[in-house]
């Protein structure tokens, strides 16, 4: 146990598997726990959105919970570090294709469908392993393995406005961009909780960052 | 770069690990818990856990157990067996599985594989298509542990599943199960030219020429294996066994 970092704090959202999220930093040695109120949320050090399912769902879900509001507060106003894994990475959007709504807007990016051409080589959702290649500049990404394989499992991808927020992009038939973020805001398309040790080195940035 | 998924899969009877041949026959393999701690080592893409006695007793697979996989497994896992409601994949979900494998009830409870992908989206639904050629008669989807003919086409069956919202469809050759001797090639080129979701290749499957051929010539996303696994050698003595990462890059060259 390194026990270095800040304590993590997972938003339960009722959307996806929030026990192997928390299951993954408590294996590399962190403190974390997962939190479903408002109060909770404020109290906050570090920030992990995680989730699986549908984009309207996910903002419905997060705003009866009472959720929506202090993720806004701690992210925007506090500056406190966030990490968005899949569902969650999308939240961070302004808005999404998948039931035509908006999203927090800390990044300058839309969610849209995957619109491949050849239907029979590349399947939708995209499901399976896949690597990245990440930015060598960015705190969270730049020791990441450009071989590294990432378990990947979804039908809607971030397309980022702004060059300085890609951070990272895979390839499916053509590249998306699979890794986004900016200053304390990171946010991955792929399951670092799910995918062995290949995203432990981002994991261990993110436990460890400290904001200037 | 992309790269197809190799999958073993698990199939548990009273709790352990079995495996069949032409889903008849069950042996005894060992824990299955222990497996999923030698596949964690052995970087396994993904598991599937498929419950064979669940439907006959009327039961889902143990959300239990899915728990106890779910606190150990380091890659992501499948579940099926017996699933027949939406509370029931909850649960399966909120133990740990990424995904629910459904089988019987996407056939004969209408709309449910629907109402699932709706209320859990479509990447968690997968749904399993068992099939198998009726004496003198042509190939059709089989339910209930492959012991009930449906009279339902494969291909049709596929696309309907596919419009009702499953992610993916999980394919298995009845005839060609446990027999290592290759997949139905022809099944699962049909089927993967019929639809645009995944298709996981399972039945069959006894070396890597069959993963290759079942990837690059029938577009399967995904191949899946029991026996290939589980043993070893040609007295089959239980080991269990997965390509490192050279030899996965050669697989698919």
């Amino acid at each position: 146990m390194n026990n270095t970092g800040e304590k993590i704090t997972i938003v339960d959202y009722g959307m996806g598997n929030i026990r192997s999220v928390q299951r993954k930093f408590l294996e590399l040695g962190y403190q974390a726990e997962s939190v479903d109120n408002y109060e909770a949320v404020m109290k906050a050090e570090k920030l992990v959105l995680p989730g699986v399912g549908h984009f309207a769902n996910g903002v419905k879900n997060l705003k009866s919970r009472g959720l929506w509001d202090a993720v806004n507060e701690k992210v925007i106003d506090q500056k406190t570090p966030v990490l968005g894994i899949c569902l969650g990475l999308q939240l961070m959007a302004k808005h999404s294709e998948e039931g035509d709504v908006e999203g927090f807007g800390w990044l300058d990016a839309e969610v849209v469908h995957f619109d491949v051409k050849d239907k029979l080589k590349f399947k939708v959702p995209h499901i399976g392993w896949n690597s990245a290649i990440a930015s060598k500049t960015n705190a969270f990404t730049k020791d990441l393995n450009p071989e590294n394989l990432y378990y990947f499992v979804h039908s809607y991808h971030l397309v980022c406005r702004i060059e300085a927020e890609i951070l990272g992009v895979t390839n499916y038939e053509y590249d998306f961009h699979s890794i986004a973020g900016r200053d304390h805001i990171i946010g991955v398309q792929f399951h670092p909780e799910k995918s062995h040790e290949a995203a432990n080195d981002l994991i261990n940035k993110f436990a460890l960052f400290k904001r200037v | 770069m992309f790269r197809p998924r190799i999958i073993p899969v698990l199939l548990l009877k009273n709790l352990g690990l079995v495996k069949t041949i032409q889903f008849k026959n069950p042996r005894y393999i060992g824990d299955p818990i222990n497996a999923v701690k030698l596949f964690n080592d052995m970087k396994a893409d993904e598991l599937v856990f498929l419950d064979i006695m669940a439907h006959a007793e009327g039961r889902p697979i143990s959300a239990d157990f899915v728990k106890a996989v779910g606190d150990e497994a380091r890659m992501p896992f499948a579940a099926g067996g017996g699933i027949s409601t939406i509370s029931q994949i909850e649960q399966i979900l909120k133990a740990g599985a990424e995904r629910v494998v459904l089988n019987s009830a996407a056939a004969e409870k209408k709309g449910f594989v629907q109402e699932a992908a709706k209320a859990f989206g479509s990447s968690t639904i997968a749904v399993s298509i068992d099939v198998k050629k009726k004496f003198l008669g042509k190939q059709q989807v089989y339910i209930k542990g492959g012991k009930l003919a449906t009279g339902l086409d494969p291909v049709s069956y596929a696309k309907q599943m596919e419009s009702e919202g499953a992610g993916e469809l999980f394919v298995t050759s009845i005839e060609m199960e446990g027999t290592m001797q290759g997949y139905d090639f022809e099944l699962i080129k049909n089927i993967s030219h019929a639809v645009t979701i995944p298709v996981i290749a399972n039945g069959g499957a006894g070396n890597f020429d069959h993963f290759n051929k079942a990837v690059n010539e029938c577009y399967a996303s995904a191949v899946a294996a029991g026996s290939r696994f589980v043993y070893h050698g040609p007295r089959n003595a239980v080991l269990i066994n997965y390509p490192n990462e050279q030899e996965i890059k050669s697989i698919f060259g």
